[in-house]
């Protein structure tokens, strides 16, 4: 082979000066295909991958206004609408709800907190005679507003967001919440 | 017949050049004392080895049976374990070949530590390695996850928290890990996908590329004190001995297979006795008195986090693990010559006994949970009848109350109930009845394991249970701060108005 190599260069016929034009071309329009299949096809992978699929909020239904009496915490368990249908028993989920009675504009006054512990998000149980609500994790307690009590949740229980319709408490259906993303996130910012 | 398949594999070797590349590869020539009693420390790598081919094998086997869906994947567990004929074999197996395999990894990790393995020229077979570790780790993380019941539900649910503490991305990293907004079918299927194809794939590409490099750079050679790794001489000394070397396909690999077949008959039997592992109760997050603990290459880790204060506590979650894979990719940079036998090595020798020392140590804390409330222990765990006897009415009332205010989740008497507050067997010989009450009414002060019971308990409430904290004293010792009083001899009498 060593022996035909130059034989070959010597066929090849040079264009005086940089590299031919068409082939410049050639060059350049391979590069742009290029760019152009991997644009094509990266952007609807990275879609897929990472895209947020967006659905209008959806409410669930808590119970009449009655199944609430005050000062008291119930726990509530629904099967969270966010689910996929494949989701089993998975997608079944608890809140802790507290009436409190009137507020000054006479409105109805509740208080729904998540099940996920602030801190890691293990489920915290209501215990209702030292009123303190307590994860099985690492220990941490919240008083029954929802507030860090002690152990190491750096804040207090998730709110969720609710409203009163029609004599019925509905609750906005909640994602999982983290830390920077709690379920009251657009209220709070 | 036998003449024609000869000829049928003759013919394949020659289009494929089988024996022409791969036999030499096989009949590579290692240092001549592997082939003695130093080369049983060479069979680590290849036993982690085996135990991912039965890893492969019982996976597959595993993935016919298994339906990666929220709504199936318990049931298709329960099948396994009591309906489909082995299946309880192997899961089992999948299971203690999976530890096996990263107690093998952990040591063949030690073993080329301490003998400098890792110096020079074998830092990037290191590197390799260490992402070797990582995917296997990651194989036992998500492997979890698949087995669907409580533990791999409020698991997936721990490790999208942690996640969600990473600043700005936390919650789209939360989004992309479940692949939902909530933990449910959709989280199963990213796990199965990880667990069968990401990790696997790149766990193999990883394996050639460390098995490649451990041909081309070839095996160390045992370490002898004083002959030192320096990169100018290394490679020609180590050909010279390549030329007085044995063959790896030969006695080398003999200790090899022995140790391999030692293994796997080894894990056979203990996933033979010991059966499944799970899965536990179902995936039902309704389900109270959930208590999730982390397969056990995780407990040190969930002992650390449960350890450290939580001021740092995201530090660890998210810097910590990069730290100590940064470190482990580091080592061969910032070591790769001079000597390589331990007994000239002090400092990797303390390393080494300090990292297991302290694994073991976090391990141990990880299986007793010593942080976790006992949820049941305040109707569960009755008060010693010791601590009754003889009680006052107002103390007794205390010892109801104390109880029906939970406090025994976290505190236990005589050794029985919680242990995330020091056990009350004896406070009131340490405590004043002033000292109980601020610290039932405030709490641990500065928001710390304890939470204020000011608000939770009526002042009739308190009286009785710090009554009842009191009597709580071995037999014949005074309550604590009634010696006041007395003075210990040798010292000046304070004035009575600064003793109070």
């Amino acid at each position: 082979m060593d022996t035909q190599t130059p034989s070959t260069t010597t066929v090849k016929h040079e264009c005086p000066g940089a590299t031919p034009p068409r082939r410049a071309f050639f060059r350049w329009l391979t590069g742009l295909l290029g760019a152009t299949a991997t644009g094509l096809l990266t952007l609807p992978i990275l879609g897929y991958f990472f895209a947020r699929r967006t659905r209008p909020a959806m409410w669930v239904e808590m119970g009449a206004l009655a199944d609430f009496p005050l000062g008291e915490t119930r726990t509530i368990n629904f099967d969270n609408p966010l689910r996929q249908p494949w989701d089993g028993m998975t997608s079944l989920t608890g809140v802790h709800v507290r009436y409190q009675g009137q507020g000054d504009d006479g409105k109805e006054q509740f208080l729904v907190l998540a099940a996920n512990c602030a801190h890691l998000g293990c489920p915290v149980s209501w215990f209702p005679q030292s009123g303190l609500f307590m994860c099985p994790c690492h220990g941490g307690v919240y008083y029954e507003t929802g507030e860090r009590a002690s152990g190491p949740p750096p804040r207090g229980l998730f709110h969720c967001v609710w409203r009163v319709k029609d004599g019925k408490l509905e609750i906005e259906a909640p994602h999982y919440p983290t830390l920077h993303d709690t379920l009251t996130g657009s209220l709070e910012s | 017949m036998y003449q024609l398949l000869l000829k049928l594999g003759q013919w394949i070797d020659a289009r494929a050049g089988v024996s022409a590349t791969l036999w030499p590869m096989m009949r590579h020539p290692v240092p001549r004392s592997i082939d003695g009693p130093m080369g049983w420390w060479y069979v680590f790598g290849s036993a982690s080895m085996t135990l991912l081919l039965i890893q492969i094998l019982t996976g597959i086997g595993l993935s016919m049976v298994y339906v990666p869906s929220a709504d199936k994947a318990y049931e298709s567990l329960l099948y396994l374990d009591y309906e489909h004929p082995w299946g309880w074999f192997l899961r089992a197996l999948h299971y203690y070949a999976g530890s096996g395999m990263v107690v093998m990894l952990l040591i063949h990790m030690t073993q080329v530590f301490l003998h400098g393995a890792y110096k020079y020229p074998r830092e990037l077979t290191w590197v390799v390695g260490v992402l070797l570790l990582a995917c296997t780790m990651g194989m036992f993380f998500t492997g979890q996850i698949l087995r669907w019941d409580t533990d791999a539900y409020w698991g997936l649910a721990v490790g999208g928290s942690m996640a969600g503490r990473v600043p700005v991305l936390g919650p789209f990293i939360v989004h992309t890990l479940l692949g939902g907004e909530i933990i449910g079918a959709s989280s199963l299927s990213r796990f199965f996908a990880l667990h069968v194809f990401i990790i696997p794939g790149a766990l193999l590409a990883f394996l050639g590329l460390h098995l490649w490099l451990v041909l081309r750079c070839g095996i160390s050679a045992p370490p002898v004190p004083g002959e030192v790794v320096d990169p100018a001489t290394y490679e020609k000394t180590y050909h010279e001995e390549l030329k007085r070397g044995v063959p790896f396909f030969g006695d080398a690999l003999l200790k090899d297979i022995f140790f391999s077949a030692l293994a796997v008959t080894i894990v056979v039997i203990i996933a033979a006795v010991v059966g499944p592992k799970g899965p536990n109760e179902p995936p039902d997050p309704t389900l109270l008195g959930a208590n999730p603990r982390p397969e056990w290459p995780f407990l040190w880790l969930f002992g650390l986090l449960s350890l450290s204060p939580p001021a740092i506590e995201t530090f660890i979650m998210l810097v910590f693990p990069v730290l100590v894979l940064g470190a482990l990719f580091l080592v061969p940079f910032v070591s790769n010559r001079g000597e390589r036998a331990p007994s000239r090595r002090p400092v990797a020798v303390l390393l080494v006994i300090v990292i297991y020392t302290t694994l073991g140590v976090l391990t141990y804390e990880g299986v007793q949970a010593p942080w976790s409330p006992v949820m049941n222990a305040w109707s569960g765990d009755p008060v010693p009848i010791d601590l009754l006897d003889g009680r006052s009415p107002l103390e007794l009332q205390g010892a109801a109350v104390f109880q029906f205010k939970n406090c025994r989740n976290c505190h236990a008497l005589d050794g029985i109930g919680g242990r995330r507050g020091p056990d009350l067997t004896t406070i009131g010989a340490s405590l004043t009845r002033d000292q109980l009450i601020t610290q039932i009414s405030n709490g641990t002060p500065g928001g710390g394991n304890m939470p204020a019971y000011g608000k939770q308990m009526s002042p009739a409430e308190m009286d009785a249970t710090v009554a009842f904290l009191v009597s709580l004293r071995p037999n014949g010792q005074v309550p604590a701060g009634s010696v006041e009083d007395s003075p210990i001899e040798g010292t000046t009498p304070q004035p009575e108005s600064l003793t109070e």
